[in-house]
């Protein structure tokens, strides 16, 4: 059996501020395998991002780590001391963030700061720096790769810094790369080559790519596996086919279905989530997606769902799962139990019910 | 010229007229920035018309021309058979109130030291359509129940609010005057996927039952094209081709659109693992020093340059599918361009 070359387990990262303290991440465990592309989605606040920060040991102040483990290579990386972990960050496992330009020197030469994460760590020999710089900018795919090399950053588009980037995560021929919204502050067609970069880069280094993102369609695109985050906590899991033909997590189903689709049937009404995500301060007791479930049950508002296997490879943190909802909606025994249906207060929240056993009959695309 | 941008449509007269609408900033001495570049199209009432393209492109400029925010440097906008550009002062006011704008991010656009209720009731206060007494509070708590809100919430701060609510109180606030169009400009970018499809359903959910009629800007073509009727695809200042939404996927007459289509990532992994990439070469170019000829032709893959496209300017006409589309080679750019392995 293949070693995961990162393991993490239970992890919970809070953040202790004036108002009270933000579970950001709570009871996170998750692996990659050498080589494998996971994808982590969800929306703003759900703990994407602070997940990543803290395999990379990366959150500061008032947040803190307060629980779990984190294994890459076999150690326990929140058992490191910062400079252990400095040697570890930066050569074997690399990160790229959302926006290139503000990650990015604009005194200094992309040139020399590619040179530079090398420098930092001594994986590659000093008579091979200079040389392997402008290989790095060639295997990104920059056009002119020796004279782009003196370039500034502000000399270069936004697609071609974050292709600067991705070669200074490369540069010390990572295990894992970490890409942290790559794409979502790029044109669409820009967008597509960076992903088209990423992928065959994965399969020309053979790094693991952990990509975190909003976007439903980019993790189709580019990963194998998936893990979807809400509230602080990964509520589904699996390879990406199974997740996205049959998710189990009604917040899985929703989300898939409230994106309008390039090829879909554009007559379809999109399903929205009503609501909005809970406050990671004041947290609801039971499944914490509850207050927006079409599909909630009594025992959701009391007991939280532990995250368990619902089919081969796939696990979700779910007291119904999509197999007992849809049995229920063919049987017509589901009732609207959406917010504001009731009190009438919400004026399109008749409309829920009915919005809901429609995105259930239709298939998603024509 | 005037018809350019209108496809075979039922026999009344369009609410909306660009008519070779040109904006161009100045950029120093003898320089200009030409963001819309001569773009010409109607909107029947009660029609939805998407606007899309890449970051300057044009389009939120055209946008704000259409609306006189800022003036047009020549061409007309002809609101209901009245021609905005030629209009001052108060008489432009007047006629502004027929046109709406929603702005894209929800937290700039809201005055944070205005209660909700006083920025809602903000325009029907500047018409003197409305009291300051109990009048107004029953109109904002109607408009605050029409967007999907709470009415009691008309005392309210714009901060205790989140961007998915945010964006209904500017739709609320774009509603109080019985507008007729309405620009929408990026209304659900800043919002989190499962917030923008609350909006996109509470924007056709409006336009059914108060007959509006939308040019919905935005950079994404999925939420574009599932809102609009037709789609418009803008490159560069100018319109290079105008399609039936239902149509868009299946058939392109411009290489632009067709790339633009194999970039848009679709959350299915079967169709990912199909799809192939147009590659475009370069980047856009400067809208200051754009290419001659075609705007295209510096990175279209089926150019003809040195020749036609990068010397003769490609007119939008219609093509055989129903299509408007600038393209000398619109014939070729589904057999040449392969987007689907």
């Amino acid at each position: 059996m293949i070693q995961p070359i990162l393991d993490v387990r239970d992890l919970s990262t809070h953040f202790f501020t004036d108002d009270g303290e933000v579970k950001a991440v709570r009871g996170v465990s998750f692996n990659v395998l050498p080589g494998e592309t996971v994808g982590i989605v969800g929306e703003s606040g759900c703990g994407k991002s602070v997940t990543a920060m803290s395999v990379l040991g990366l959150v500061q102040r008032p947040g803190k780590v307060v629980n779990g483990e984190i294994m890459f290579k076999g150690e326990d990386l929140l058992k490191l001391d910062p400079e252990e972990l400095r040697n570890i960050r930066g050569r074997d496992i690399a990160m790229i963030f959302q926006d290139p330009l503000s990650s990015l020197n604009p005194v200094l030469r992309i040139g020399f700061q590619i040179e530079e994460a090398m420098r930092a760590h001594d994986k590659i020999p000093k008579e091979e720096v200079a040389h392997r710089g402008v290989e790095l900018l060639k295997q990104v795919r920059v056009p002119d790769a020796e004279h782009r090399f003196k370039d500034y950053p502000h000399q270069f588009s936004g697609g071609m810094r974050q292709r600067a980037m991705i070669a200074m995560g490369l540069a010390n021929v990572p295990d894992l790369l970490i890409a942290d919204e790559p794409t979502t502050a790029l044109d669409v067609t820009v967008q597509a080559q960076i992903l088209e970069l990423l992928r065959d880069l994965n399969d020309e280094t053979g790094a693991a790519i952990i990509l975190i993102t909003h976007n439903l369609g980019i993790v189709a695109g580019l990963c194998r596996r998936v893990l979807v985050m809400y509230a602080g906590e990964i509520v589904e899991e699996g390879p990406v086919e199974q997740i996205f033909e049959s998710p189990q997590h009604p917040y899985t189903w929703s989300l898939l279905r409230s994106v309008p689709r390039i090829d879909s049937n554009r007559s379809q009404r999109l399903l929205s989530i009503e609501g909005l995500p809970p406050d990671l301060i004041d947290l609801p007791t039971g499944c914490k997606f509850n207050p927006r479930c079409p599909f909630r049950v009594e025992r959701c508002f009391t007991d939280a769902p532990v995250i368990e296997d619902v089919a081969v490879a796939q696990k979700a943190a779910c007291w119904v799962t999509m197999k007992r909802a849809y049995a229920e909606m063919n049987a017509g025994t589901i009732e609207d139990t959406s917010p504001g249906a009731a009190s009438g207060v919400h004026p399109h929240g008749r409309r829920r019910e009915a919005d809901v056993m429609a995105a259930a009959a239709e298939p998603i695309s024509d | 010229m005037t018809d350019i941008g209108v496809l075979p449509a039922p026999a009344t007269e369009p609410l909306l007229r660009v008519v070779n609408v040109v904006k161009h900033f100045g950029a120093g001495v003898g320089a200009s920035v030409k963001a819309v570049d001569g773009v010409s199209f109607d909107i029947m009432p009660g029609e939805t018309v998407g606007l899309v393209g890449e970051s300057g492109c044009g389009k939120s400029t055209l946008g704000r021309v259409i609306t006189q925010l800022i003036p047009a440097t020549s061409g007309e906008v002809i609101l209901d058979g009245v021609d905005l550009t030629k209009l001052r002062g108060e008489n432009l006011r007047q006629q502004r109130k027929q046109l709406q704008i929603i702005f894209q991010d929800p937290y700039a656009s809201l005055d944070p030291r205005m209660t909700v209720g006083d920025i809602i009731a903000e325009p029907l206060v500047n018409f003197k359509m409305i009291g300051r007494g109990k009048a107004k509070d029953t109109r904002v708590q109607e408009l605050l129940r029409t967007v999907g809100l709470n009415p009691y919430f008309n005392n309210r701060y714009p901060h205790e609010f989140s961007g998915g609510q945010r964006q209904r109180i500017g739709i609320a606030r774009a509603l109080a005057l019985n507008p007729k169009v309405i620009i929408c400009d990026e209304p659900v970018s800043a919002l989190d996927v499962s917030i923008q499809a609350q909006i996109i359903n509470l924007l056709g959910d409006l336009q059914k039952e108060f007959n509006l009629t939308y040019l919905f800007i935005a950079h994404d073509l999925s939420v574009v094209r599932h809102i609009s009727d037709r789609v418009m695809v803008m490159y560069l200042g100018r319109i290079c081709e105008v399609a039936p939404s239902e149509d868009l996927y299946r058939s392109q007459d411009h290489p632009y659109t067709r790339a633009l289509l194999s970039s848009i990532p679709v959350p299915d992994p079967r169709i990912e693992s199909k799809r192939r990439l147009v590659e475009l070469s370069g980047e856009i170019p400067s809208p200051r020093n754009p290419p001659s000829g075609c705007l295209f032709h510096t990175r279209c893959p089926i150019a003809q340059v040195p020749g036609i496209c990068a010397d003769v300017v490609p007119v939008l006409e219609l093509k055989p599918d129903g299509h408007l589309a600038s393209c000398h080679f619109s014939d070729q750019v589904r057999t040449k361009i392969q987007i689907s392995a």
